[in-house]
């Protein structure tokens, strides 16, 4: 067989496998090595919400998705050029995400009786079952050559089985052209200390995946991807949404010069945020892991009355049970960053799977009229700058800002260059300064007239002794239900957000800038929607797009931007909540709704399909 | 330092609880012991902040001039909480009430406990909702007849005592409403007590619930009802102090010192610092008929404190550790460059 190396502009990699093999980890790893390697990114995870689903089942199927790039990319992918699988059951789940000239690797073991019955099928040919049988197949005794690798290591034969996803990672650097030197600097950095007796043997049987893919015959073509040549200089680094939000927030406590206090409890897929900053504490950063949700939000709330940047983190159903206390934070005018990484709902939902479908929750749920900023990040990296503004929005306009991120954000990664924070803005809190007069009482909720702000006296500040809660209050902060005092409270709140649209940043519009459509997105879905608006450039279709960053308020030029089109076409992961709330705002337009509600991003294809329905 | 009095915590703000309620002493003791602790702590007034739920108790910061913040029905535990943690310069005082602080707030009331942290909970204990008019509350007695149980309770009450020892607590006081001198003095130790206080204080709602403790209370059989603990003092009460607690191998017992052949030397001295919960437990779980209800500082022990944990593992790591800035996290781990 005549073997080729050939140079590609990018390529779509599945990892996939049962929950317990490991390919979260293999999928990032070759994920970092590429970044470090120069590619263009984006990662998705795709994995079960239970931690070890019934062995060899579908529904315990794990899968990380990884497109690198010689340009910069903007999304995961819709279709993969090469799939993984370990077992039958991931053959049976991801077959379909496979291109028509795919590559499938399979683990020729896990393929016996047992495991083709457990995945539920039901001939003896499960790529003829799954109409796969035209691509290229790479069938590979990866759990016999794992353990003729390492039968002399010393390792118990459990072990030695869990080194597989090594094994096959060695095989896709060979495909894939990738030096293995970041692998072992990561075994190295992750066993030094306390079990410096694995990193050999790992070594090793990530060498003899890549020896063995080198020498075995099945392997027709292999593949090079050039490092980003248009990339700006600098210093970059790979980062996952959720790191991204713990940094920014770490950013915001430092140009604020506020510490950070986190009150969180774990929930899927928003953990990671809790776990970064606890790791952080070298910064100042306090966190404590609540009792339950509502102590984590109140936590937070008693933190910013004292005078730290607080912050409480959560998804879904957690924003659920923090909907009294984020009323409280309204009322008693404190800043406060909420962060909802948002799932798939309702209830419990989908918990590992992604969605937009809390925009509504976070526009109007709570009671009484209670407006707040909802602000949401539009890519992984984007994480960082998104919760820099919630905070600083927070702190410079005393209210508290509900930041929407997504599964899909989150957990997903992506290569980010890394600003110097001399660059960022600074974050100037409403502090109260000096003394009041003899006699004087200070009043909590007298506004700022131009922004409606109150200022922020902390606790522990001589002679400014008052009190905040939950019941209306007048200016002076003494409480009352004097009917007009309570509708120009609720006025003044409300006109406090949106004031907050003079500091926010102009929408930007891709494509003509005046015509026939323009699509709008907001969050998680940058990169799939900007992908199929490039692909329908290309091809000549004026379309125009705009997305959202900030939500409430609207940017300030929203109105402006709308006027300069007939058509509308609002895509988002749910049933249509951010075109409502639009149709809302501009009853004189009609904006039409491509929604898609499956716990899963969209695909690019699909948003084409959908635009071009609209021309 | 000012000499502060007891008006200079004393608010503009009118006092709108019912005329002849318990909190009306409550809030004049907690206004007398704040000048002693002030005094003894060398604090000065800003660094008070007073926190509460909702209920009628939870009105109080307003009543006090000092920070105060009225949250929401039983997360007062929870604010005062993040309060502490973030400026553990600040002295938290928190008042609720036993529907707040035991039914709603229950789960953060037991795990303030848990953590210890320095905070002061005035629990105002009336066994009755009062703010809502009338409705049963985790401390309502057994078959108690209320507006939501007019055939009776078919509830066991919660006793906070055993609640708060049960959780672990490191200081638990009881008083009466009423007992001004006492409540005072459990307030100053309460404050000096470097933990999560708690104070229960058995308080009379005329409207909803009168007379609840009427027993505790009125001057022609307290002496026999209750019994007032103090550190390293005979446990004894009865108008002539002539009757005691002994320990007789299996538990408490109440007898008269000088018959059946006791004396006050077999009276038990009351060790409040004493590691050992058991005794506290006990005596926190007294009631009549048999036994004297115990009044005063229950248990007051040392340890180790949430906010203290906090910021001492703050200060470690930042010694320990190579990131002292944003700029030095961002760039720390795998990185490259592109030039």
């Amino acid at each position: 067989m005549q073997h080729k190396v050939i140079d590609t502009k990018d390529v779509v990699i599945r990892f996939a496998g049962d929950s317990g093999d490991g390919m979260q980890l293999t999928g990032s790893l070759f994920a970092d090595m590429s970044a470090i390697y120069g590619n263009g990114l984006a990662t998705f995870p795709d994995y079960p919400a239970e931690i070890r689903a019934p062995h060899g089942t579908v529904s315990g199927v794990s899968g990380f998705q990884v497109h690198i790039g010689s340009e910069e990319v903007a999304t995961p992918g819709d279709f993969c050029d090469m799939l993984i699988a370990m077992n039958p059951a991931a053959l049976k789940a991801n077959a379909k995400w496979c291109k028509r000239h795919a590559m499938i690797l399979v683990d020729e073991d896990a393929f016996d009786d047992a495991g083709m019955k457990k995945a539920g099928f039901t001939t003896d040919n499960p790529f003829t079952e799954l109409s796969v049988e035209d691509r290229t197949l790479i069938i590979a005794p990866i759990t016999t050559m794992t353990k003729e690798s390492l039968k002399d290591s010393g390792m118990d034969q459990k072990s030695i089985l869990k080194c597989k996803n090594m094994f096959t990672l060695g095989i896709a650097c060979y495909i894939f052209n990738r030096p293995l030197q970041p692998v072992y600097d990561y075994l190295e950095k992750k066993f030094s200390k306390k079990h410096p007796e694995v990193i050999a043997p790992n070594k090793k049987v990530l060498d003899d995946g890549f020896n063995y893919a080198a020498n075995v015959q099945a392997i027709p073509n292999t593949y090079t991807i050039e490092p980003v040549k248009s990339a700006k200089k600098g210093t970059y680094r790979n980062v996952t949404g959720n790191q991204a939000i713990a940094w920014g927030l770490l950013a915001a406590s430092e140009k604020s010069g506020l510490p950070l206090f986190c009150g969180s409890y774990p929930i899927t897929p928003a953990t990671a945020i809790l776990e970064e900053l606890a790791l952080h504490k070298s910064l100042g950063a306090k966190t404590l892991q609540a009792e339950d949700e509502i102590a984590g939000i109140c936590t937070a709330i008693g933190a910013a009355f004292a005078g730290n940047l607080a912050v409480t983190t959560t998804s879904g159903p957690g924003l659920s049970l923090k909907s009294e206390a984020l009323g409280l934070a309204v009322m008693a005018e404190l800043p406060l960053v909420v962060v909802d990484v948002q799932r798939g709902g309702p209830s419990t939902g989908l918990p590992t799977k992604t969605e937009q479908t809390d925009l509504n929750q976070a526009l109007y749920g709570r009671n009484g009229e209670c407006p707040i900023p909802v602000i949401c990040a539009h890519s992984p990296a984007n994480c960082f700058f998104a919760a820099f503004m919630a905070a600083k929005i927070a702190l410079e306009h005393m209210t508290p800002v509900l930041l929407l991120s997504e599964g899909f954000l989150g957990n997903g990664s992506e290569p980010w260059l890394i600003p110097w924070m001399k660059d960022y803005p600074e974050i100037h809190p409403p502090f109260v300064s000096g003394v009041l007069p003899e006699g004087e009482r200070f009043k909590p909720f007298e506004r700022d007239p131009e922004t409606m702000v109150p200022r922020w006296a902390l606790p522990g500040q001589k002679g400014f002794e008052h009190r905040v809660g939950g019941l209306e209050k007048n200016h002076a902060g003494v409480l009352s239900t004097d009917p007009q005092n309570h509708e120009t409270m609720v006025r003044e709140r409300a006109k406090k957000v949106e004031l907050i649209s003079k500091d926010l940043p102009d929408l930007v519009v891709r494509g003509p800038q005046e015509g026939e459509l323009l699509v709008l997105g907001w969050g998680g879905t940058y990169g799939h929607i900007a992908s199929a608006i490039h692909d329908l450039q290309e091809e000549g279709v004026p379309v125009a797009y705009t997305h959202f960053d900030y939500i409430n308020p609207l940017p300030p030029n929203t109105a402006e931007i709308f006027s300069h089109y007939k058509k509308f076409l609002v895509c988002e992961l749910n049933s249509g909540q951010f075109a409502s709330y639009l149709q809302g705002l501009y009853p004189q337009y009609t904006f039409r709704k491509y929604g898609k509600v499956q716990g899963q991003p969209f695909l690019v294809s699909e948003l084409i399909e959908a635009i071009k329905k609209e021309m | 330092m000012a000499n502060l009095t007891f008006k200079d915590f004393k608010s503009d703000q009118e006092v709108r609880w019912c005329p002849g309620c318990g909190d009306h002493a409550v809030l004049a003791s907690l206004q007398r012991a704040l000048p002693k602790v002030s005094q003894a702590l060398n604090y000065d007034k800003e660094r008070y902040v007073v926190v509460s739920g909702i209920g009628c108790s939870s009105r109080l910061p307003y009543y006090m001039d000092t920070y105060g913040f009225h949250s929401i029905h039983g997360r007062a535990t929870a604010i005062s909480t993040g309060i502490k943690v973030a400026n553990p310069w600040l002295t938290v005082w928190q008042t609720c009430g036993d529907g707040d602080a035991l039914a709603i707030g229950g789960n953060h009331f037991i795990h303030a406990i848990r953590r210890n942290i320095d905070i002061n909970i005035i629990l105002f204990n009336n066994q009755i909702y009062g703010l809502t008019k009338g409705q049963y509350s985790p401390t309502s007695k057994f078959g108690a007849i209320t507006k939501t149980s007019p055939y009776g309770t078919v509830e066991h009450p919660f006793n906070p005592g055993s609640l708060v020892l049960g959780a672990k607590g490191t200081f638990f006081a009881r008083s009466l409403d009423v007992e001004l001198k006492l409540n005072e003095e459990i307030m100053t130790a309460a404050a000096l007590h470097d933990g999560c206080s708690v104070m229960e204080m058995l308080t009379n709602c005329v409207i909803f619930n009168d007379g609840a403790h009427k027993n505790l209370s009125d001057p022609a059989v307290k002496a026999d009802h209750t019994i007032v603990l103090r550190h390293g003092e005979k446990m004894v009460f009865g108008k002539d102090n002539e009757k005691g607690l002994i320990y007789d191998g299996k538990k408490l017992r109440v007898i008269r010192i000088g018959e059946g052949g006791f004396t006050i030397d077999d009276v038990l001295v009351h060790d409040a610092h004493a590691d050992n919960i058991g005794i506290h437990m006990a005596l926190a779980d007294m009631k009549g008929p048999d036994y004297p209800v115990a009044l005063g500082v229950i248990r007051d022990v040392k340890d180790i404190t949430y906010d203290d944990g906090v910021r001492d593992q703050v200060r470690q790591v930042a010694a320990k550790s190579t990131i002292h800035c944003v700029d030095d996290l961002l760039r720390s781990g795998s990185t490259w460059e592109v030039k």
